[in-house]
């Protein structure tokens, strides 16, 4: 590596337990090193320079989702992103459309298990039964590698955060759902129709409000196929609704 | 002060914790749980390359069964498992992978006819028969006989959690987010419940339950080196163990993942060993045949982190600017199976090493992975000094690991433990003994006590650093209670740990905010994790043999005259600068497979005085059961049958086998 740069960091700083605190951004410094990531400066900036910094890391390993925030506008996982694939100015911000903790931590957590619920996320049907001492149901080998890999979704929320109509419509459910019902929908084990499932997301809030900007395809971190997967359950599900007596 | 009632209270909302809670609630119990984050980031998402279940689908699969998944698993474990407990699990373990599969896990499955793999460095095809084809399929991991190893992809433990969750979601079962259970509320024999703090606003919650389980994963962060996320801080354990009543078991035993990348020591699965990757040393050369000719890169974790860590002693390492390390291979597996069955991994190696696993070698050294010990339980979970306190997974030392866990049985004993200890809560409500009689005066003691000690923290002046502190730990663990341990060593840890402990009795906290606040929480959290560190450095320093993952370079040989036993550690008296050890024997006489070699890792043993007798007893009932009915012969050696609770009782149908 050549001379070692220097960093400047411009980070949010709010925390709304504190009375009469006011969202600001903080600078600091870190020397670069070597396979620097954002998950090592904003933990030596927490052990070196600001104990009181708040931000969510679990696996540090791009699996959990954690770690999603703005890193120069842009929403991604910190704990994989590289300081030098960054310029010497950056600048981390929590995601919007999240209910902001502190900083840059936001509960994405109570988000999605609300989406979860809104959604009825799990499988339905009688197998969810099936005896357990038995032989397991056979499946098409294919049919559960697509499964998975609608399946690798992490509920980061970087496709929420980087969602057009999710910052103007609360209420959106954001290409992270849309996604889980397409992975449910192709589930031989799961039993619902397309009527039933018209019922969850053929509204605005669903899959009508896509305007098909598509930031969430950009910025997914587990590059999902979120574009060809909210087009075809939109072709599904204008077909459901127009059949629906 | 908020006082929040349930039947069963569980911490931790990981794989463990999410199984017995929904396990609790089916059966009529409220179950709440805690979790210090949302329980889909929970550490049972790294899991990646899966989990044993001995299905027997695929050929490679064929002829296994639970008898062989038994015989792995002690072995594995050096004889340090519970036998019992080995049994319940492997039995248990076929139910829990197709009751997964009925939730939706969409574990890869057998595609009829040829396929071509890498074993031992070289192609070689595999025919796979009709009458599996579509069924679960298994990858080899290291220390079994079978492929047994049942896997999405290297995403396993990713899609176990999000459909375990997802149930639990169904079933209504509130998670309570960000929440820290702080101290267990007890009146000296039986547990009632937790003080827990808000991690967002500071608050200090009383939960009072009829059960309160504590599943909160490994302990990893005492190390400095771990494949553990920056959660697995062990606060559940060590909140057990400041009870003073109830033990933790086997501390000492640690295992120690040969491939965590280097040298940020994030895991890559035993399933790139495991599908034909080979360890190559500086010199490019494939050492591993020359130690172990027999399982090679593939015998069990402690034994190749022990081969590996010996081959860099003797100067074959790679050396960088971070330090020594060798190198896995997997580019002899091809691009497409990289890409679609390792494709965590290649993710890894893109986004934190910058390289390509197809094309390039990745840097790898062992790095603590797992903790074998935890919260002592019986066969139900069940804390046998504290009534109502019951543990599962990796928390626990139920015991079914001894001293070195097989790749692949740690999930599997996520669920698998989930599912036992969730109908044993259960009956435990529906017992009289379920009852509580504390008082919310005598709930408030333990509230007042935990809101005076973080008011210490936040107005005292103390002027020690936790930062310093756990850093430190961090380093005396991983440099003196590691993969290979000495005497000498060890009492300087131990020396060194209770320095630190009495420095963390002034540490200072310059954030002094109530609610969410980081140093806070770094602060409180040291201190208990000092305790964990001390009991694992005692531990080892008191075991002079080597058993499994714990290496005594001054006891090389296992010794089962002396130490067939199990670590009991408590902690009494909370000034204390050491716990108090107990050794709880192991019973060879009802032992079904008796102490013997393992096949592998070529150490030597000392056999216990019963050894002999009971393989006397055992080749006895073994020529004497001559028909070919395998679960009479087992049953006649150890019967374990009764043991399980009633809704998990019976048979696993298998292809080929008889119901």
């Amino acid at each position: 590596m050549a001379e070692t740069r220097k960093l400047s960091l411009n980070i949010l700083r709010y925390n709304p337990q504190l009375e009469g605190d006011k969202p600001r951004m903080q600078a600091f410094e870190v020397d670069e090193s070597e396979n620097m990531t954002l998950f090592m400066v904003l933990n030596l900036i927490r052990e070196q320079q600001d104990p009181s910094l708040q931000f969510d890391f679990v696996c540090r390993a791009g699996i959990c989702g954690s770690c999603a925030m703005l890193i120069d506008g842009r929403p991604g996982l910190a704990c994989r992103t590289l300081t030098k694939d960054l310029g010497t100015e950056i600048t981390l911000a929590p995601l919007p459309a999240f209910e902001l903790i502190a900083d840059l931590s936001v509960n994405t957590g109570k988000w999605m298990r609300a989406m979860s619920e809104r959604m009825e996320a799990w499988i339905h049907g009688d197998e969810t039964e099936r005896d357990i001492r038995q032989m397991e149901a056979p499946m098409n080998p294919d049919e559960a590698e697509e499964i998975y890999e609608l399946e690798r979704c992490i509920e980061c929320g970087c496709c929420v955060a980087a969602c057009g109509t999710a910052q103007m419509r609360e209420d959106f459910v954001g290409a992270v759902a849309l996604n889980k019902l397409a992975r449910f929908r192709l589930d031989p084990r799961d039993k619902r129709s397309d009527q039933e499932f018209y019922e969850l997301i053929g509204t605005d809030d669903g899959v009508f409000g896509c305007m098909s900007l598509l930031a969430c395809n950009d910025f997914c971190p587990k590059e999902l196929p979120l574009q060809t997967q909210i087009a075809f359950l939109r072709r599904k599900m204008l077909k459901a609704g127009l059949s629906r007596k | 002060m908020k006082i929040i009632y349930t039947d069963v209270l569980v911490i931790g909302g990981g794989l463990a914790g999410l199984r017995a809670a929904i396990g609790v609630k089916r059966r009529g119990h409220d179950a709440t749980i805690l979790s210090l984050v949302p329980p889909k980031r929970s550490h049972s998402a790294a899991a990646q390359g899966g989990m044993q279940a001995s299905l027997g689908n695929s050929i490679k699969g064929q002829g296994d069964n639970e008898d062989v998944h038994f015989g792995d698993t002690v072995r594995g474990s050096d004889w340090g498992a519970d036998q019992e407990v080995v049994r319940m699990f492997v039995n248990t373990a076929p139910k829990a992978i197709r009751e997964l599969a009925n939730w939706g896990v969409p574990w890869n499955r057998v595609r009829r006819g040829d396929h071509d793999v890498i074993i031992n460095g070289k192609k070689v095809t595999l025919t796979e028969q009709d009458n599996a084809h579509g069924l679960i399929t298994a990858r080899d991991f290291g220390g079994t006989k079978k492929w047994r190893t049942c896997y999405v992809s290297d995403g396993t433990g990713h899609s176990m959690l999000y459909s375990v969750s997802d149930q639990a979601i169904a079933q209504q079962i509130p998670v309570h987010e960000r929440m820290e259970a702080m101290r267990i509320i007890h009146d000296g024999s039986r547990c009632c419940g937790v003080v827990a703090r808000n991690l967002i606003t500071g608050e200090l919650v009383t939960y009072l339950a009829k059960a309160t389980c504590i599943a909160t994963g490994g302990f990893g962060r005492i190390y400095r080196s771990t494949t553990n996320a920056v959660i697995n801080e062990g606060i559940g354990a060590a909140i057990a163990l400041e009870t003073g009543i109830a033990s933790l078991g086997n501390m000492e035993a640690i295992q120690f993942h040969p491939t965590a990348i280097f040298p940020a020591g994030i895991l890559v699965t035993e399933g790139c060993r495991g599908d034909g990757g080979l360890l190559l040393d500086a010199d490019l050369h494939r050492f591993m045949p020359d130690y172990e000719p027999e399982k090679m890169e593939l015998a069990s974790r402690d034994v190749v982190s022990r081969r590996m860590e010996e081959h860099i002693a003797k100067g074959k390492a790679v050396t960088n600017r971070f330090g020594r390390h060798l190198w896995l291979d997997i580019r002899l597996l091809g691009r497409a199976h990289i890409e679609k069955n390792l494709r965590e991994v290649n993710e890894i190696c893109h986004y934190f090493l910058g390289i390509d696993p197809a094309e390039d070698l990745i840097p790898v050294r062992p790095a603590q992975h797992y903790s074998m010990g935890g919260v002592r339980t019986d066969y139900r979970g069940e804390s046998p000094t504290l009534q109502g306190l019951f543990s599962c997974g990796e928390a626990a030392c139920w015991d079914m690991h001894g001293f070195n866990r097989l790749g692949g049985n740690s999930v599997a004993e996520t669920v698998v433990a989930g599912m036992i200890v969730g109908e044993f809560m259960a009956d435990f409500c529906d017992s009289g003994d379920s009852e509580i009689s504390v008082s919310t005066a005598q709930a408030k003691e333990f509230w007042e006590r935990e809101r005076a000690q973080i008011e210490a923290l936040l107005d005292g002046d103390g002027d020690e650093s936790s930062v310093a502190i756990l850093a430190e730990m961090q380093n005396v663990m991983t440099d003196k209670v590691g993969i290979f341990r000495n005497g000498e060593n060890l009492q300087l840890a131990v020396d060194e740990l209770q320095a630190l402990m009495l420095r963390s009795r002034n540490i200072g906290v310059a954030t002094k905010a109530r609610g969410a606040n980081p140093e806070l929480v770094a602060a409180y959290r040291v201190k208990r994790m000092l305790k964990l560190a001390i009991c694992t450095a005692y531990g080892a320093l008191q075991r002079t043999e080597s058993r499994g993952a714990h290496f005594r370079e001054d006891h090389t040989q296992r010794n089962d005259q002396e130490w067939l036993n199990r670590t009991l550690a408590t902690w009494e008296d909370d000034n204390a600068l050491l716990p108090t050890l107990n050794y709880e024997p192991l019973d060879v006489m009802r032992m079904e497979l008796p102490p013997g070699d393992r096949g592998y890792g070529g150490a030597d043993h000392i056999d216990h005085p019963d050894t002999q007798r009971r393989q006397a007893e055992v080749d006895g009932i073994r020529d004497k059961v001559t028909e070919a009915d395998r679960f009479a012969l087992q049953d006649a050696l150890m019967p374990y049958e009764e043991l399980l609770p009633v809704a998990l009782r019976g048979r696993n149908e298998r292809l080929g086998e008889n119901k």
